[in-house]
């Protein structure tokens, strides 16, 4: 059986960024383990050699005229954005502290 | 035609409305007030609606009444009102997928669903709520608490649209949209003796469609009957250059169809593999019952085997959480929506994790953390690269099922509404509601709900799916119309005015 540990789980969550409690480590690790079982049968019949489908209506090289077109309204944007600055989106520092 | 009278405006189908505004017997603005009336007299105990648009909606309204009255050509379904899944963006009307990360947030911009239905005039009463990101099959992962059963407020109404399916139940409005990834619109159809369609993948555009998954993704119309649901679907559907995996052909011509609704000679296929075991009794029941009129109506029932449709649950449990993982990375907490944590010393990843830690509930997060296990190397091959070839598999199922018959048809969900809280921390549970929907979003043909009767153990709707080819929508509509005639024949009336008073 697929055990998915504690520390994958806060290795999986540090890579999806989110910050769980200890108590929702514990919880998922359990679920996911039983989730990550229930699904590996997909490698019963798929062993074989078939094509894969990414998309399932295949559509390839969509093209449209090149012209310009008016974007998105600045000023409401502005108002939905969490922090907003000299007409830019302000964000948390980006580099840590070391 | 008889008078509509303005205390049951409501009840009406959208056709019948229709016709009324069309023969000047009423206005969109009495149309739509009476749903706003009634939305205040049961929303409190249904709470299918999110955020009630109530000014705009009796604005355009009365736009359309004064249109109306200049003589001007309008379109089948102008004044008529509609509730809108939660997903869809609608421009400065609040969009939060049922999530509190969204709470708040009002796009700056239009979904092409909500664009054409303001082109055909139709009335947009407000929001519905769902499955947080349309995640779940109950409506009980709403960060907004859950939506009731009309037939039973105890028990779950669908989901991941349970809102939108409760509100055509309800009363509260007699059109509504849905999305559809895993059967997000078809098992609350079932579930609340409603009507619901997934187009064909790409029949209706993804433009303003807050992804869930991306290749599995569908809008689709919600309704009380076959035919109001074929002239939403003709509304919402067709070519769409702002999203590239919109089909560039011609939509089926499905009011057509739904009038046509005739199944002589058609080959329906019972797919063997979509029923029996694990499936209710009254499920069953009425599921053959259903099959012993298609075959009195003059089609030609056969059995239909497709083998891999077993690992479609499986499949689904990989790819969806797999681009869902990468999908949800937009909320950020930088652009728009929450934002947790941002002190002025805390770095931006810091502030990504708490707020997604604190925005995100308990299904979405699981589904990450799946996704992000599927695609990590070391796993990506044995797992989600499996997971496509087990959609090859399926699609093939489907093509050679669709040599042998028109359409297929299975009930819609192997039970009928569960009770709130029985599974909600029980995903595995909860996945299973959907066994019989998933092979099509996997495969990217088209399938429809209707109701089929009341299960005799408990007394709730049972939904029948019927599935056609990719770009014959129009076959659903034909199927779909003519057994629901002939059950409202049966009957003498339609099953939804079995549903109890609120």
């Amino acid at each position: 059986m697929a055990q998915i540990s504690r520390e994958e789980v806060q290795h999986l969550a540090h890579l999806a960024r989110l910050e769980l409690t200890e108590e929702e480590t514990a919880h998922y690790a359990d679920q996911l383990s039983a989730i990550v079982e229930a699904v590996a049968r997909v490698s019963d019949v798929a062993a074989q050699d078939i094509p894969p489908t990414s998309h399932p209506i295949p559509i390839t090289n969509v093209y449209r005229e090149d012209v310009a077109k008016p974007g998105l309204d600045r000023a409401e944007l502005a108002a939905a954005a969490p922090s907003w600055e000299d007409d830019r989106f302000k964000v948390p520092r980006i580099l840590g502290e070391d | 035609m008889a008078p509509v009278m303005d205390g049951d405006l409501a009840r009406q189908d959208a056709a019948t409305m229709a016709a009324a505004m069309q023969g000047g017997e009423v206005t969109s603005v009495e149309v739509t007030q009476a749903c706003l009336d009634r939305i205040d007299a049961v929303d409190g105990q249904v709470h299918a609606f999110l955020h009630v648009d109530r000014d705009a909606a009796l604005e355009t309204a009365r736009g359309i009444d004064e249109l109306r009255s200049t003589g001007a050509a309008l379109g089948p379904l102008a004044g008529v009102p509609l509730a809108l899944k939660d997903v869809l963006t609608m421009n400065g009307v609040p969009t939060t997928c049922g999530s509190r990360i969204l709470e708040g947030w009002r796009p700056p911009y239009d979904s092409t669903v909500v664009e054409r239905l303001r082109d055909a005039g139709v009335v947009i009463l407000g929001k519905t709520n769902m499955d947080e990101f349309a995640m779940g099959s109950s409506t009980e992962h709403s960060a907004y608490g859950p939506t009731r059963n009309p037939w039973d407020l105890e028990r779950i109404p669908g989901g991941s649209g349970g809102g939108s399916a409760a509100a055509l139940a309800a009363f509260e409005a007699p059109l509504a949209i849905g999305t559809d990834t895993g059967g997000s619109i078809r098992q609350p159809a079932a579930v609340t003796g409603t009507v619901g369609v997934k187009p064909t993948y790409g029949g209706v555009s993804r433009y303003g469609l807050v992804a869930l998954a991306s290749s599995l993704d569908q809008a689709g119309p919600c309704a009380r009957t076959v035919m109001d649901a074929a002239l939403l679907h003709a509304v919402i559907a067709g070519h769409d250059p702002r999203d590239s995996t919109s089909i560039d052909a011609p939509v089926p011509d499905v009011v057509a169809a739904a009038k046509n609704a005739d199944v002589r000679g058609m080959r329906i296929g019972l797919v063997r593999e979509l029923g029996g075991e694990g499936y209710q009794e009254g499920v069953r029941q009425r599921f053959d019952e259903a099959v012993a009129i298609l075959g009195d109506l003059g089609a030609d029932v056969v059995e239909v085997s497709c083998p891999n449709f077993e690992y479609a649950l499986a499949a689904y449990y990989l790819i969806l959480p797999s681009e869902a993982s990468s999908n949800l990375a937009r909320f950020d907490g930088m652009r728009y929506g929450m934002r947790v944590g941002d002190d002025g010393q805390a770095s931006v990843e810091e502030v990504m994790s708490q707020t997604r830690e604190a925005g995100f509930g308990s299904e979405v997060k699981r589904r990450i953390m799946l996704g992000t296990y599927a695609l990590s190397s070391g796993y990506y091959d044995a797992y989600y690269g499996q997971a496509q070839k087990v959609r090859t598999l399926i699609t093939r199922d489907f093509a050679a099922a669709f040599d042998q018959a028109d359409v297929l048809i299975s009930p819609t969900a192997p039970t009928t509404a569960f009770r709130i809280g029985e599974k909600v921390d029980d995903p595995l549970a909860m996945y299973l509601n959907d066994i019989a929907t998933i092979p099509v979003n996997l495969a990217g043909n088209c399938a429809m709900s209707i109701p089929i009767g009341l299960a005799p153990e408990d007394g709730l709707p049972v939904g029948l799916q019927i599935m056609a080819p990719a770009l014959a929508d129009d076959r659903l509509y034909r199927v779909g119309a003519a057994l629901e005639q002939a059950l409202v024949d049966k009957w003498g009336h339609e099953l939804i005015e079995e549903v109890p008073a609120l």
